[in-house]
């Protein structure tokens, strides 16, 4: 009987917490998501319906115009590409750069390495406004204005300490005997490093590669100041900047619709890749 | 012998591997920094037609006395301690939550990160969408409830601007530190908890003795990144008030960006540069002190 009556106890406060637990992954969920969806919602909003008052929460008509009129009325299609553009090569040269820096700092005792990796730690600290006058300088002193240069040189060097650190980490769990074996087989540093090292590599640039690309979709600042070009810019500066002919005509659809498609593509890497970008973000924070 | 020569050779091919990145990190984030250091002593402005003029400290002395340079110092300090705290405790709940076992877990961890990959400036305009004052969601929902009669101006008043940046600002970083602390939850082994249960300790001794002492070096780490972010708060800010209403909402990083860019006062915005990077490598200073004592012991 006891027994019984402990088990009963038992079961209700597991189900009090079960309650508690669901309740908050509700909270969670809608927490994150609801800016998202109602961004989605208000983009397939027809004009009525989003100035409707009171607000529309299931509307009957649907519309894609305010999608279509990114295209038609603006270079919509060259925004998307100048990001695309500028974060790939950026993402590609600074996993070029990186990962060798990180295996020299990993495997080869070099003097004063423990001074450079806290040099590299710091300065993920560093805001990028105190970062901008001093580029702008060398933006206009050599007439990099309106050049994707101007955006592929600070994205790559912005994303290189955290390349540096993750693959760091990595090569710190990677087995040395291989490299051993290879040096004993008469390898020289450089082709065992391409041939031996790098196939293995790839799991961790891929991991890198992802982060890396986000930050470089996601960067706004230098994008502001060093692209003026209406053709050259990215999709954050492009989207903020839709305005409509009045200042009291904000084109809400159509900044809806930008918000949309310039988050889809990191949205569906978060959906792809989300374990690898946690190990990367924690190995890129946490080893440091 | 050939051992030495060995090693000497390896060390060369070291910093051939290392110095390519080493120089554009420098170029990109040592150079501007130091050119910040030496123009910050010049008055390069309209009024002298853009040319610098050596001007000693007077750019550290207009500081002193520039009521909107240190109300932006007020507005960041405002916005950087409510946004981190808030931060810290939803991002602490959060943790302990995904840390549990229960069907779907994978799903919701995937969708507790997506605030963080999404670009600031963009969902920037999605809340000010939904804190617009005519058509706003919020203005709706809390007219429904009944909370408020007609629509509130949220961007248009000084208190409830900043209200809005921060819920904004804790919706798009707090993913960040639920991520650093789950890592750190995942590697607290479990037997440590049952040994302290089979000790008598009830739920909250557990969470008091055991995880936030272990978890603190992740805490710290999480602290200092956000900390440093949230000082440095630009695209946000930009994009959703402008620093606006009269100034209400203007962080350092704003006040930098138009003395620069709207201005046209390199000099001074300089020396903005320079004081916004000492207050914070003095605050990152003092926390990885903290972090390395808590390392020692």
């Amino acid at each position: 009987m006891a027994t019984l009556r402990d088990r009963t106890k038992e079961k209700s406060a597991i189900n009090t917490k079960q309650i508690i637990l669901w309740i908050s992954l509700v909270l969670i969920v809608s927490f994150f998501l609801a800016p998202i969806l109602w961004q989605v919602l208000t983009s397939l909003k027809v004009n009525a319906d989003i100035s409707a008052i009171p607000t529309v929460y299931f509307p009957t008509r649907f519309t894609f115009s305010h999608y279509l009129e990114l295209f038609a009325r603006r270079p919509f299609i060259l925004y998307i590409l100048n990001s695309a553009l500028v974060a790939i090569i950026s993402t590609l040269l600074c996993l070029t750069l990186g990962s060798p820096a990180a295996y020299a700092l990993t495997r080869l005792k070099l003097p004063g390495e423990n001074i450079i990796l806290a040099g590299i730690l710091i300065v993920t600290l560093f805001p990028y406004v105190l970062l901008f006058l001093g580029l702008l300088e060398i933006v206009k002193a050599i007439g990099l204005g309106n050049n994707y240069l101007a955006l592929i040189i600070p994205y790559t060097a912005i994303n290189l300490p955290l390349t540096i650190l993750v693959m760091r980490s990595f090569f710190q769990q990677l087995p040395k005997d291989l490299e051993d074996a290879a040096k004993i087989d008469g390898y020289k540093i450089i082709p065992m490093l391409l041939r031996i090292v790098l196939p293995m590599t790839l799991p961790a640039l891929v991991t890198t590669g992802i982060l890396t690309f986000i930050f470089a979709w996601n960067e706004y600042i230098f994008a502001l100041t060093f692209i003026t070009r209406d053709t050259m810019k990215t999709i954050p500066v492009a989207t903020a900047q839709l305005g409509g002919a009045t200042l009291f005509d904000i084109p809400y659809g159509p900044i809806a619709a930008a918000t949309i498609l310039g988050t889809l593509p990191l949205v569906i890497l978060v959906l792809l890749f989300q374990r690898r970008i946690v190990q990367g973000l924690t190995a890129g924070a946490v080893k440091g | 012998m050939s051992n030495d020569s060995l090693d000497g050779r390896e060390k060369l091919i070291g910093w051939l591997l290392l110095i390519p990145a080493l120089l554009v990190l420098a170029l990109v984030f040592i150079y501007p920094i130091a050119r910040a250091f030496w123009l910050s002593l010049f008055t390069e402005n309209l009024g002298t037609q853009l040319q610098p003029e050596f001007s000693g400290l007077t750019n550290y002395l207009r500081m002193l006395g520039d009521g909107r340079f240190w109300q932006s110092m007020g507005n960041t300090a405002i916005f950087t301690i409510i946004s981190v705290v808030l931060e810290l405790i939803l991002g602490l709940g959060i943790a302990l939550v995904l840390n549990q076992s229960f069907r779907g877990r994978g799903v919701v961890r995937t969708i507790a990160i997506i605030p963080w990959a999404l670009p600031t400036a963009v969902m920037g305009l999605a809340w000010a969408w939904i804190f617009n004052d005519q058509y706003g969601v919020v203005n709706d929902i809390l007219q429904r409830l009944g909370v408020i009669d007609i629509g509130i101006n949220w961007l248009g008043s000084p208190a409830l601007a900043m209200t809005a940046l921060i819920i904004a600002d804790v919706w798009k970083t707090t993913p960040f530190i639920s991520i650093i602390l789950l890592a750190g939850l995942q590697s607290i082994p479990q037997d440590l908890y049952e040994a302290h249960a089979m000790d008598g300790a009830n739920p909250w001794q557990s969470f008091s003795q055991i995880t936030l002492p272990l978890l603190m070096p992740q805490i710290l780490i999480a602290l200092l990144f956000r900390f440093a972010q949230a000082f440095g708060v630009f695209d946000l800010v930009q994009v959703m008030t402008g620093g606006g209403p009269a100034g209400a909402t203007e962080t350092v990083s704003i006040y930098i960006y138009s003395t620069v860019m709207r201005y046209l006062d390199f000099g001074y915005g300089a020396a903005l540069v320079v004081v916004t990077f000492l207050l914070l490598i003095a605050a990152v200073a003092i926390t990885s002190l903290f972090l390395k004592r808590l390392r020692v012991s």
